[in-house]
């Protein structure tokens, strides 16, 4: 029975509960605007194909920002021009939904290029609706990337002139020139005849995406009467007359018939093929015991800066896969700052048995100084009561800092005699577990398969550890 | 009971509370069966009304009206219930 009659489709809300306003059986739309007609079309195909329970429909910033008001589907509401980057993560996250991202040309075509650009380059395997209308329509009527030359906008009151805003964006052309697209179309809702053409393509785009086919976009001209000020049925006809001149209408391209859903199969990532990939060791339970540190080392904020060479990141780096073995919330972050211009690197670590809430490190309650510059630098940022660890071999000064520890150890001498020059680092790591007792050396070793790729190296390291250790174990005699 | 008879011709229905009297609808039915009512509905719009015969269902009124819920068009022989 259901072929003998057209009525509203399930998959709107029978009262729209979620709109403020007194009228809960109306939309938010001005009378005559596109995208009512626009959002029957994609119901009706969502009820018609059985989607309705794993639709989720993308919303835009513009007039349609409300859509979810009105659809009894999966609703989010993007920050403006971001649908295509949130449906995509969620797409992929949830391979079996329908996601659609519905979008109106400032969204999509002005602050949403690169989402939509990025989006459709990737092939992700969503349902694009966008609704091109020549103005921007919620906030009253300014020039839009897709108004036309000579239109009248409040921004362009001498009409548009490309030599002052260029030319309207031609959206379903420039996605076309991507390869992985599926299917772009350009539609108009115009007469019967056109409106029945966008009806075959939202539902071709939906199917598409059902098919596992890959991305479509619809774009959809569309009337907008009240900032066209134009009646409805004048704004189709200025539709038809005018922005058809400028947008033609017709199929970009299509290549549903050709690309097997197949070639839609990503990458899954999922931890143990990363390992493989990664050649990074199988994971075990730890059982590292850490003994608790003196109050004033627990949960450091470490700071570490040297030469570009010297190991800072890879000493971080270290800090924190230890951190992880021994049962710590860690956080490691380089700078990429300007500071990296001159040769010098530095890192952040946290080791906390707390959730970490920053990882970038300003107030350092532990600098390792690699060289005089790094010293120079970052002495004054060490909270009073912290602890300096200073490479004597290279920094050529004690820190000036007189309420703060400091402990100086010739590291690159040492791991010299060790014959491992680049071993200073590890020496450091030895010195400062030695000294705080924050991690025990096994975390370290357990730690060092997953980030010294040449394995022959490993025992060298492990060397400069335990020479670090035993360097502040003679200090303290 | 009965055997259900279905409708003898297609027929529409326009909720006129939740029309906006855009009159697209009437501007395109090939048949010019609807006409806009001189009262005003709720929101103040004069309502499209149907003049009662000469509808062949066709539909075309259904996708140019932007309102989900305004118009409803039964086909001919459609046996179900009226949608309210
Ligand atoms: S401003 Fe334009 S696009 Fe927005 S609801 Fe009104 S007619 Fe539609
Ligand atoms: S269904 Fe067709 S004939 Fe009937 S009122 Fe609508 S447009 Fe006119
Ligand atoms: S198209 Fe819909 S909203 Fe517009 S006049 Fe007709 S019934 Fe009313």
């Amino acid at each position: 029975m259901a072929e003998k009659v057209l009525a509203k489709a399930e998959s709107f809300f029978d009262i729209y509960d979620r709109n403020p306003s007194p009228s809960k059986d109306v939309t938010h739309y001005c009378p005559g605007c596109g995208h009512g007609v626009l959002h029957k079309l994609i119901a009706e195909a969502i009820d018609d194909f059985g989607i309705r329970e794993r639709t989720v429909l993308f919303s835009p910033v513009g007039c349609s920002v409300f859509a979810y008001y009105y659809f009894r589907t999966g609703n989010i509401q993007c920050a403006h021009g971001r649908a295509p980057a949130a449906a995509t993560g969620f797409k992929r996250t949830h391979p079996e939904s329908i996601v659609i991202s519905y979008q109106g040309d400032g969204d999509l075509a002005a602050i949403g290029t690169a989402e939509i650009i990025q989006a459709a380059n990737r092939g992700e395997n969503f349902t694009v609706f966008f609704v091109n209308n020549a103005i921007y329509g919620m906030t009253g009527g300014q020039l839009a990337p897709t108004t036309l030359v000579g239109q009248k906008t409040t921004t362009s009151p001498y009409g548009r002139n490309p030599a002052n805003e260029g030319y309207p964006i031609k959206v379903a052309e420039m996605i076309s020139t991507l390869d992985a697209p599926v299917y772009v179309e350009r539609v108009a809702i115009t007469d019967a005849k056109n409106t029945a053409r966008v009806r075959r393509a939202v539902r071709k785009g939906l199917q598409n995406q059902i098919d596992n086919k890959g991305f479509s976009l619809i774009e959809v001209l569309s009337v907008c009467p009240s900032n066209w000020k134009m009646d409805p049925i004048q704004s189709k006809q200025w539709l038809s007359d005018n922005m058809i001149q400028q947008f033609p209408l017709g199929i970009f391209r299509d290549r549903t018939g050709e690309v097997p859903a197949a070639e839609n199969k990503r990458h899954i990532f999922h931890v143990d093929g990363l390992r493989e990939a990664l050649e990074l060791p199988v994971e075990t339970e730890s059982t590292i015991k850490v003994a608790a540190p003196a109050p004033e080392f627990q949960d450091p904020r470490i700071k570490l800066a040297g030469f570009g060479g010297q190991g800072v990141l890879m000493l971080g780096l270290m800090l924190a896969e230890a951190g992880m073995h021994a049962g710590y919330h860690v956080s490691w972050i380089p700078s990429y700052g300007p500071e990296m211009r001159g040769g010098t690197a530095n890192c952040h670590v946290n080791l906390s048995h707390r959730r970490i809430g920053s990882p970038t490190v300003s107030r350092p309650t532990l600098l390792v100084a690699m060289n005089l510059p790094s010293l120079e630098r970052f002495e004054n940022e060490v909270v009073p009561g912290g602890l300096i660890i200073y490479d004597t071999a290279m920094v050529t000064r004690a820190p000036k800092r007189t309420d703060v520890k400091a402990l100086g150890i010739p590291a690159s001498t040492i791991a010299d005699e060790l014959g491992n020059t680049r071993g200073a680092n590890m020496v450091i790591l030895g010195a400062y577990i030695g000294y705080t007792s924050i991690l025990p050396k096994e975390a370290i070793f357990a730690a060092m398969p997953s980030l010294i790729k040449r394995k022959n190296l490993i025992p060298l390291n492990e060397q400069a550890v335990e020479k670090g250790m035993e360097f502040v174990r003679n200090l303290r005699g | 009971m009965a055997e259900p008879i279905g409708l003898e011709r297609a027929k529409i229905v326009v909720r006129e509370d939740e029309c906006k009297g855009c009159g697209l609808c009437i501007e395109a039915c090939p048949e010019q069966v609807l006409f806009v009512h001189k009262h005003l509905n709720r929101l103040g719009y004069h309502p499209t009304g149907y003049k009662g015969e000469g509808c062949t269902g066709c539909g075309i009124c259904f996708y140019q009206c932007p309102e989900p819920g305004a118009i409803t068009v039964y086909k001919k022989g459609y046996v179900g219930e009226e949608v309210v």
